[in-house]
């Protein structure tokens, strides 16, 4: 027993060691940009992980930003098992922030059988958006890379025009999910939405590690040949990771809006479900394509986006170059062997 | 009735020429145009005008998938030209302005492109790195960089410079920019390196069979870090013709994923770079009538939805082109034994 838990901490000292590894470089080149930007990187950086974990309140609003990106890395992670390039998260978040909020903020339910309606409309419209790009990867061999990017942008004005129709009294976001339709508040922005959000990442856990199914979806996406032999549909597997992808994606829209205090509701311009499709990506590599990797990575990544305000208003550095750092995480995690090539350089 | 039969034969020659040649894609497109436009000419639509704005759309996306055909043909796929449209728009802006130079400004926008891709080629090339996510990662680092940029520099994510646009070579019949021009010589030249020289051979024997380019003496690496760079150079032509050539200014999100249909006018294309900028001014041509009509029937079509039509010609392309040909090696680092 043991044995088993020291062989299964070494294991995971590689790939734990490779994703601290590009976080550093990721953080380094951002500290380079401040300096050049005539920003002090070391103030910035108090300022942003004292604004992110340092206090409880603090933690409280790290993990409000991590629980969309939990799933949002779901989505590209299943793709990766499946050997797909799923960036579609994105629209699947906007249209399944739709769902939650006509189910939510429209159409009066029970108390409890509401919240749970919603939520599962959410998931439901992000699985219907997820669904083209994936018939038309089997059927017509279209790279996906280019149809979820396109389907993104449709989804952006499709949702757009959606708001302006579920519009309440303000015009500018959709009608605030009824009282029966929220998550409770636990403290600060964080609802209980989050406690649904990690029973997923288990579930896709267990459905990868742990059936069968996900067994054959991933040797469809390590080896497809080997799986074509073994009489495994690649094509299964790809509408799987599809729908898996999507379910997580929806449900990411629907926390945005049944777990959003204190709008409760999705905006016009997107605004409180932008970009989380897109940081999934990031989230999923440094979570080693791992659903419980991911919950972890959105942790950490979480605290960037709660401490980049803290960080803006205190030492003048502008939020957005978390996004910078991001993405010099996700070149740095794409390099197989970066912490080897550098060890052998510096040795 | 001879002579006819003997004309008839000559045609089906010519034509099965050309299928052999396999120009008859856009060959038949042209036509479909000219059809459409003598149409449209009837139906009281104003030409010129279509045409001006089919160019302005073909410009950036034609620049940046004849770059990146010969970039994968060498057998590196650059998903990351959205993110090189972004940042070579605002690099340009930002030289451009201080210069005091709009043509300066493309030119240096096209080096920041030219960076950019040698760059994602060294990472490619001697990190093997997985290159769908390294050009991910050029993409969301754009996302940050540009508005980060804009406010540290500006202090606005809003910029307008009509003083430094750059001109028109002419303006009659139809506004026609310089770019616009370079982007038509590039194919042209990119076709003929390709398909008619000796290092464009070693480019396609770069991307199909590298171990035998190697075994011929001829550096797979160096072969790749070019047409990554040259590729780079060009999108970042186009990004900076985003920017100075045709909005006389930047927005944050100013290529609104341009830079993902340049690659699917690419895999339409089949990797072939006249082929590119001839989808590429389909598309634009497309986006172009469809926006014109659209705004003809704005009381009944709402804005949202003139909007998603550039997206959704692309999705009806690639659905009717499906899977694209790709070179054996495209995607895999080449090692060495």
């Amino acid at each position: 027993m043991i044995n088993r838990i020291v062989k299964g901490l070494r294991d995971l000292a590689r790939p734990v060691g490779q994703s601290v590894f590009a976080v550093l470089v990721g953080l380094s080149i951002g500290a380079l940009i401040m300096i050049i930007s005539g920003n002090n990187p070391i103030a910035a950086y108090y300022a942003l992980f004292k604004g992110a974990f340092g206090s409880l309140s603090g933690w409280l609003q790290t993990l409000t930003f991590a629980t969309p990106l939990m799933l949002t890395a779901i989505t590209f992670a299943v793709g990766m098992k499946a050997g797909i390039f799923n960036i579609g998260a994105e629209g699947q978040v906007y249209i399944g922030a739709v769902g939650a909020a006509w189910v939510g903020g429209w159409i009066a339910l029970p108390a409890g059988l509401h919240v749970a309606a919603a939520t599962a409309f959410g998931m439901l419209f992000g699985v219907l958006w997820a669904l083209p790009a994936a018939l038309l990867k089997i059927w017509r061999g279209v790279h996906e890379v280019i149809s979820t990017i396109m389907f993104n942008w449709i989804a952006f004005y499709f949702a757009i025009f959606l708001v302006g129709h579920l519009a309440g009294e303000r015009a500018e976001l959709t009608k605030p999910a009824m009282t029966s339709a929220r998550y409770a508040v636990l403290g600060e922005s964080l609802t209980s939405v989050i406690f649904v959000v990690i029973a997923l990442c288990i579930l896709v856990y267990i459905l990868l590690w742990r059936t069968r199914t996900g067994y054959e979806l991933r040797l469809a996406g390590s080896n497809p040949d080997a799986a074509r032999y073994a009489g495994i549909s690649v094509r299964r597997a790809i509408l799987i990771s599809f729908i898996v992808g999507g379910l997580a994606a929806g449900l990411a829209g629907a926390a945005q809006v049944l777990g959003g205090h204190p709008s409760w509701a999705l905006f016009k311009g997107m605004g409180n479900v932008a970009n989380y499709g897109f940081m999934g990506i990031g989230i999923a590599l440094i979570g080693r394509n791992h659903p419980i990797g991911g919950i972890f990575a959105a942790i950490f990544y979480g605290g960037l986006l709660n401490g980049r305000i803290a960080m803006q208003a205190e030492a003048g550095v502008y939020s957005e170059l978390v996004y910078v750092i991001l993405g010099i995480i996700i070149i740095s995690l794409a390099i197989p062997d970066l912490l080897a090539i550098v060890k052998k350089r510096f040795k | 009735m001879g002579k006819m039969c003997l004309d008839f034969k000559k045609v089906s020659k010519i034509f099965a020429h050309f299928q052999r040649k396999k120009f008859s894609v856009p060959l038949i497109g042209l036509a479909a145009i000219v059809i459409l436009l003598y149409g449209l000419e009837q139906a009281g639509l104003k030409i010129p005008s279509l045409i001006e704005m089919s160019l302005l759309v073909m410009t950036p996306l034609g620049l940046a998938a004849v770059g990146e055909s010969i970039n994968q043909k060498a057998g590196l796929i650059n998903i990351g030209l959205e993110g090189i449209f972004l940042i070579s728009a605002v690099i340009g802006v930002y030289a451009a302005v201080k210069i005091g130079s709009g043509v300066l400004g493309v030119l240096i926008g096209t080096l920041a492109g030219a960076f950019i891709g040698l760059l994602f080629a060294v990472i490619c090339v001697y990190g093997r790195a997985n290159q769908i996510v390294a050009g991910m990662g050029i993409n969301i680092i754009a996302i940050g960089f540009v508005p980060f940029f804009m406010l540290t520099v500006w202090r606005s994510w809003l910029l307008t410079i009509p003083q430094f646009q750059i001109s028109a070579l002419f303006y009659n019949p139809i506004r026609l920019q310089p770019v616009t021009v370079l982007a038509i010589i590039a194919a042209i030249l990119a076709s003929i390196l390709l398909y008619k020289t000796l290092f464009g051979l070693r480019i396609r024997a770069a991307g199909e069979k590298p171990e035998a380019v190697d075994v011929a003496g001829v550096r797979v690496d160096r072969i790749r870090l070019f047409t990554a760079t040259l590729g780079g150079a060009l999108c970042g032509l186009g990004g900076a013709f985003l920017a100075l050539g045709w909005f006389g200014g930047i927005v944050k999100e100013i290529s609104a994923g341009r830079g993902f249909i340049a690659l699917a006018c690419v895999v339409c294309a089949g990797l072939r770079p006249l082929r590119a900028l001839g989808f590429a001014f389909m598309f634009g041509f497309a986006e172009a009538l469809a926006v014109t009509i659209a705004i003809l029937y704005k009381d009944i079509l709402p804005e949202n939805f003139i909007y998603m039509i550039p997206y959704i010609v692309t999705l009806v392309a690639v659905i009717i082109v499906g899977k694209a040909m790709f070179p054996r090696a495209i995607g895999k680092p080449y090692v060495r034994e």
